[in-house]
């Protein structure tokens, strides 16, 4: 069989055009990458540096009764080692503007002080010559608990009678929030046609960037400042809530990330080991690295996914879905995240689980509990890789229910008209749901992939197709976060573009790269709005004494919020260009543009001034300036998206062949058609799907952490913990449409997530359209080759 | 105790002496004794590949040599694969084809595929994939890694005929070479 | 992750090796590849006090064939086999080549080395199964130059132990018989991991494609690799080599068989991988 690649190949670089946005600009990050000179956490070494370890948990829920470093003190090359009773550091405590009813705060200690509540939790912390001895001296640690009865699961927390994980939160409900409930909605479901009801679960899984968690701390004795070199995606919230820990200024702390890899979501909240190690450097005079292992980033660090949905949806007889009502528990493990608490899960559920269809009536209830396992983070999808799957799945039990084509029946109730504001007072800007549906569903039939299964049916092959449809919402401004009653609301972000006397320009944003290629994208969209090439623009990003404030990168919020504050900026000073190179030209200000390199003249584009000749008079001969215009070249930008935030939308469409015998699912084909606006960089883009798409899949088929009755987790090792590698993860083949945002100044919407939503949902309908001749269907991720094997062989 | 030994070590060509307990492993000793953190640690018991090197021309997992266990081998890091005019065939195909993003695995793969296409100057589509899957990738989804492996391959094998399978100006052994 | 202190040894002769073995006593091991061994002191599963490095011993590598068998030293490579040419391992043991697939990654095999492999006995490892498979012999040398040959049936006593003095040094590993119709094969959740079940055959096939006979070995249904007799009782039986045939033996053993259950798979999911898994050996050692 020939299977023609209808869908654009990827890789091949788009022909230069008038802009730099959507050209396929080389990557600035890479030569340093490539070439072994980047610099991680890891890298850096300092002088007197020494190295810390965590003596944690070994039980997960336990009254500490003591902690005995005396040992650890002896252990040759260990240099100090303090537990919560040595350093005197306040607690972490994240909040959200809801009364108690609905959230309950509760503390995060940064060493453990009279209860640990997961199995590896940071009780003490040993810091040596080097990070060998540290974990001797680890071992040498005598700590001694009264064990407690554990919270492992949903199930036991949420029972009669439970054991609790904190003694503020006696039925271990950290969150209980009824967002929307539609008046009539119970008529709704005992009138209509059909009323399907699904269980849907996710496993715990582990974001799992490269590189872990890590810190070197020092004080700089010049700068009178603790100088905390770290791997965040958020400077300046860990500089905040370190400052309060330690009780410090925030003039007296500077967070500075360098090379990073990966994040993900695991590393937009603040830990307490980069914390416990800052404190140590401060009482020891010496600086002092923390670098996570993979033990302890799998089993101790921020974990994500667990959630569980119960959910019922009433259909017409035409397939019209008539309303959604929904119990959402997400377990989150131990501790409230901060900044953004155990609230932030289920509350995207309950603002968001709609998505891209015409849902008439709705009525959520969602749940943040808490458990005695390692504490989570929004892990990138945050909860929309789980409540898309739940959608999905309805819309594709509803279809074979009603005998109709699944793809017809997505048709029928996509939102087609935009601006739309759907019951759950989200209000859509436009998007392209339903010819992004069409286009994946023509692709699929343009390869023959329908013949296939049909053919390979009656040879006694499995094969099935599977759809999801989605949406991502991105650019969350300050509204869209305040309307979930946080107390952070990272909603704006600000830049400053400053161009200097040889004419080339820094622009300093307050997101941060970590992958997602700023260092290029952002100087592509500066190098447009001052007429410059890419090269001449260098991005500053990640050190809180360097940019004025910001609010880092999460929630695909950085090319459509800081990407339109570093337009702003970059216009703020294309206008100081223009109005000193008027005033050099003669002229006035709207008679010039921008061009090249320099301001001309409109009238007369042979007239023009170089930059170098504007910036020679801004900064060394300002007697020659305009009047009232001040020296310096500096333009500033803020942005905060207004109303809802801007949508991002896509198909996916897979195709999966199951292996009697092994129940292996293999993917034959991932097709995806996507819409995140105007591309800044096409080739970034295609990169955040196809990696996104990877993370997905890995959720479908393969990652789990689970926990025994103990608190013990199931997963220390890459051995336990299933990463797949490139045999696992198939050829993405990409396809593009553009609705540009009418939110954001590039019209860019946010990219870095969707892959992550959609390819759960459409790996999963495609293993159950394989299985449909058995009557099995998945409702639960991982499905595991076992679960798919016992589905075959009990049909054959 | 701690056990220190007097090694002799050869990276990228040059040898180093030192003195090391002999517990330290060769990653720790190339990133924190040598000062080439090019070679990154992701794992530490051989699955990821982050920290994947040249050992006599062969890819192996730096996190599972001990540094003493390396005297009297060649080892090359990826600080190896550029030269005076910049960066490498392999690195500039990485780049090419955006087969990296946060850059973490990053030198892990070229020292794989370095390796690898030693070995296999003429690997299929299927051999690549098979080869990239001894290390893992976060941000990628390997598509594009598995492409500049292979268009590394194609431009090497047209540059220089069928004979070689490696650039002539590269300083590496001539033990390759088919 | 970073291991326990511990003495570093260099051996510079396999008698050197064994004398500081009886020495050191049970706090020594010995060090080849160190592909699982580092692993585990890694995570400081094993700290050892003392690390004997036998890599550098002299004659212990390479691939010859004498009227003993086909010999392999036990710090060959994976890799060395993987890529050995046909002069060196011909059609009669070119299943050890392709076997070699299924070894962890690259890099993995590029260190591991065969004598490590057996040493550390895993139940699932290519190189035990092999060797319970076809016989082989490891000739192993003891304190004051005693050598002995331990038949592969008697090395494994599972769960990672073997009948290997803690101060003996594996110097040879032979493999008797030809096996120009053999084949190895496994499942794995995911490339290169530990397998779930592997299967191995060697079948006993006459010019006419007739089986005559033949053997069939599983690891990771038993806590050391197992031959299974009621699955070769039906190779013995004969037949034309064919579905029926594979069928019939792959059912055998999956009834014979009582894998454990872990997170990996429960024990019926092994006995179905068991039985997928010889079909598809038989396949391919009767097409060789």
């Amino acid at each position: 069989m020939t299977i023609t690649h209808a869908a654009p190949q990827t890789g091949e670089v788009p022909e230069q055009k008038e802009t730099w946005t959507g050209t396929a600009v080389r990557r600035k990050e890479d030569t340093r990458l490539l070439s072994g000179t980047g610099t991680f956490v890891d890298d850096v070494s300092l002088p007197r540096m020494v190295h810390a370890q965590f003596v944690r948990a070994t039980v997960a829920s336990g009254r500490l009764l003591s902690v005995d470093l005396s040992e650890v003190r002896r252990v040759p090359g260990v240099v100090a080692a303090y537990s919560a009773a040595d350093l005197d550091l306040n607690d972490i405590t994240a909040v959200l503007d809801r009364p108690i009813e609905e959230f309950v705060p509760t503390d995060m200690p940064i060493l453990a002080r009279d209860r640990v509540r997961f199995a590896g939790e940071p009780v003490a912390i040993v810091v040596a010559e080097d990070a060998y001895a540290a974990e001797d001296g680890v071992e040498a640690a005598q700590v001694e608990y009264e064990v407690l009865d554990a919270v492992p699961s949903e199930e036991v927390a949420l029972s009669e009678g439970a054991p609790t994980v904190h003694d503020q939160a006696p039925d271990n409900t950290l969150l209980d929030v009824s967002m929307f409930a539609t008046e009539g909605i119970d008529e709704v479901f005992d009138s209509a046609h059909y009323v399907v009801r699904l269980d849907t679960r996710s496993s715990r899984q582990n974001a799992l960037p490269l590189e872990t968690r890590g810190v070197v701390a020092s004080w700089s004795a010049r700068d009178e400042n603790l100088l905390v070199q770290t791997c965040t995606q958020v400077p300046h919230t860990v500089r905040t809530a370190m400052a309060r820990s330690l009780g410090l200024a925030e003039n007296r702390v500077r967070v500075a990330v360098g090379d990073m890899g990966g994040g993900f979501g695991i590393k937009c909240v603040v830990g307490r080991e980069e914390i416990a190690a800052a404190a140590a450097a401060l009482r020891l005079g010496r600086p002092v690295k923390w670098i996570e292992d993979r033990k302890d980033a799998l089993t101790a660090s921020f974990l994500g996914r667990e959630q569980h949905y119960d959910t019922r949806a009433a259909f017409d007889s035409e397939g019209r879905i008539l309303a959604l009502d929904a119990d959402i528990v997400c377990d989150m493990g131990a501790y409230s995240c901060y900044p953004f608490t155990a609230g932030i899960e289920p509350l995207m559920a309950s603002a968001e689980m709609p998505g891209v269809y015409k849902v008439p009536a709705y009525r959520v209830r969602a749940r943040g509990i808490t458990t005695n396992k390692a504490p989570t983070a929004p892990y990138r999808g945050v909860s929309r890789p789980q409540f898309v799957m739940a959608m999905e799945r309805l819309f594709e039990r509803a279809a074979r229910e009603l005998d109709l084509d699944p793809v017809e029946i997505r048709r029928r109730n996509v939102i087609t008209q935009f601006p739309y504001t759907g019951v759950n007072a989200v209000t859509y800007d436009p998007g392209s749901y339903l010819e992004a549906l069409n286009l994946a569903e023509q692709l699929v039939q343009d390869e023959g992939w329908y013949e296939l299964r049909e053919s390979a049916a009656a040879q006694g092959r499995t094969i099935g197709i599977g759809y999801c449809c989605f949406n991502e919402r991105s650019g969350y401004g300050s509204d869209a976060f305040a309307k979930r009653k946080m107390s952070v609301v990272p909603g704006y972000d600000l830049a400053e573009a400053r161009m200097d006397t040889s004419g080339t320009v820094v622009v300093s944003t307050g997101t941060l790269s970590h992958g997602q290629s700023h260092e290029t994208t952002m100087a592509q969209i500066a190098a447009d709005r001052l007429g410059l090439d890419p090269t001449q623009v260098k991005i500053q990003q990640g050190d809180t004494e360097r940019i004025a404030y910001g609010w880092g990168t999460f929630a695909s919020r950085s090319i459509t919020i800081g990407g339109s504050a570093v337009s702003r900026a970059a216009d703020k000073l294309g206008e100081k260009l223009m109005h000193i190179g008027s005033h050099m030209l003669e002229t006035t200000p709207d008679n010039v543009e921008l061009h090249d390199n320099t301001v001309r003249r409109i009238d007369d584009p042979d007239r023009a001034v170089s930059y170098v000749d504007i910036a020679d008079i801004a900064y060394l001969r300002p007697n020659l300036l305009p009047k009232a215009i001040e020296p310096g070249l500096v333009g500033n930008g803020d942005f905060d998206t207004p109303g809802d935030g801007t949508f991002s939308n896509s198909t996916h469409a897979v195709v999966t062949e199951l292996h009697p015998g092994t129940g292996k699912v293999e993917i034959l084909r991932y097709l995806c058609v996507e819409d995140c606006g105007v591309a800044i960089n096409p080739q970034v883009v295609d990169g955040q799907a196809r990696g996104g798409i990877a993370q997905g899949i890995a959720g479908a088929l393969y990652e789990r952490i689970t926990y025994d009755d103990q608190g013990e987790p199931s997963a220390a090792s890459f051995i336990d913990y299933k990463v797949p590698t490139a045999a696992e993860i198939p050829d993405v083949a990409i396809s593009h449409l553009e609705t540009p945002s009418l939110l954001t100044e590039s019209g860019a919407k946010g990219s870095g997530e969707g892959g992550t939503i959609g390819a759960p949902a459409a790996v999963v309908n495609s293993v159950n359209d394989a299985l449909r001749h058995t009557g099995v269907e998945f409702d639960a991720t991982p499905i595991t080759p076992e679960q798919v094997q016992q589905a075959l062989e009990a049909h054959s | 105790m701690t056990d220190r030994l007097l090694i002799t070590l050869t990276v990228n060509g040059e040898e180093h002496e030192l003195l090391t307990p002999a517990r330290r492993t060769l990653v720790d000793v190339l990133r924190h004794d040598l000062h080439l953190t090019g070679t990154h640690v992701g794992c530490e018991h051989g699955v990821c590949g982050a920290c994947t090197i040249l050992v006599d021309g062969a890819p192996a997992r730096a996190c599972l040599m001990f540094a003493v266990q390396a005297e009297g081998r060649q080892i090359r890091t990826v600080e190896s694969l550029a030269g005076p005019d910049g960066l490498g065939d392999l690195q500039r195909k990485f780049s090419e084809h955006h087969a990296l993003q946060c850059g973490f695995c990053t030198p892990g793969f070229l020292m794989l595929a370095e390796g690898f296409l030693a070995d296999n100057p003429e690997p299929t589509r299927e051999e690549i994939r098979e080869a990239a899957s001894s290390n893992l990738c976060r941000c990628t989804g390997y598509q594009t890694i598995v492409d500049a492996i292979g268009a590394c391959a194609d431009e090497r094998r047209a540059s220089c005929g069928a004979v070689c399978g490696r650039p002539a100006d590269d300083p590496a052994d001539e033990r390759s070479r088919a | 992750m970073k291991p326990a202190a511990f003495t570093y040894h260099r051996a510079r002769d396999v008698d050197g090796a064994v004398d500081l073995l009886s020495e050191l006593g049970d706090d020594a091991k010995i060090i080849a590849g160190g592909q699982s061994l580092v692993p585990m002191m890694n995570f400081r599963l094993a700290r050892p006090a003392h690390l004997v490095d036998v890599t550098a011993l002299p004659g212990l590598s390479g691939i010859s064939t004498d009227e003993e068998g086909l010999h392999i030293g036990p710090l060959t490579t994976h890799r060395a086999v993987e890529t050995a040419p046909d002069s060196l391992l011909g059609p009669d043991h070119a299943v050890l080549r392709e076997a070699m697939a299924w070894v962890g990654h690259l890099p993995i095999r590029t260190l591991g080395t065969v004598g490590g492999s057996l040493a550390h006995g895993d139940a699932t490892a290519e190189w035990c199964l092999l060797a319970v498979l076809l016989d082989a012999r490891v000739v192993v040398r003891g304190p004051g130059g005693a050598q002995r040959t331990i038949e592969a049936a008697d090395l494994f006593l599972g769960f990672y132990m073997t009948t290997l003095a803690p101060d003996e040094v594996i110097v040879d590993v032979v493999f008797p018989r030809p096996a120009p119709h053999c084949a190895l094969t496994e499942f794995a959740e995911r490339a290169g991991d530990f397998a779930a079940v592997a299967a191995a055959v060697d079948l006993d096939l006459a010019a006419d494609g007739t089986v005559r006979g033949g053997r069939v070995a599983l690891g990771g249904v038993a806590p050391a690799p197992v031959r299974v007799p009621e699955a070769e009782a039906v190779l013995q039986n004969g037949g034309p080599a064919g579905p029926e045939l594979f069928a019939a033996c792959a059912e055998a053993a999956e009834a014979a068989i009582d894998p454990p259950s872990d997170a990996d798979g429960s024990s019926d999911y092994r006995r179905v991988l068991a039985r997928t898994l010889i079909v598809r050996a038989c396949e391919e050692a009767a097409a060789r």
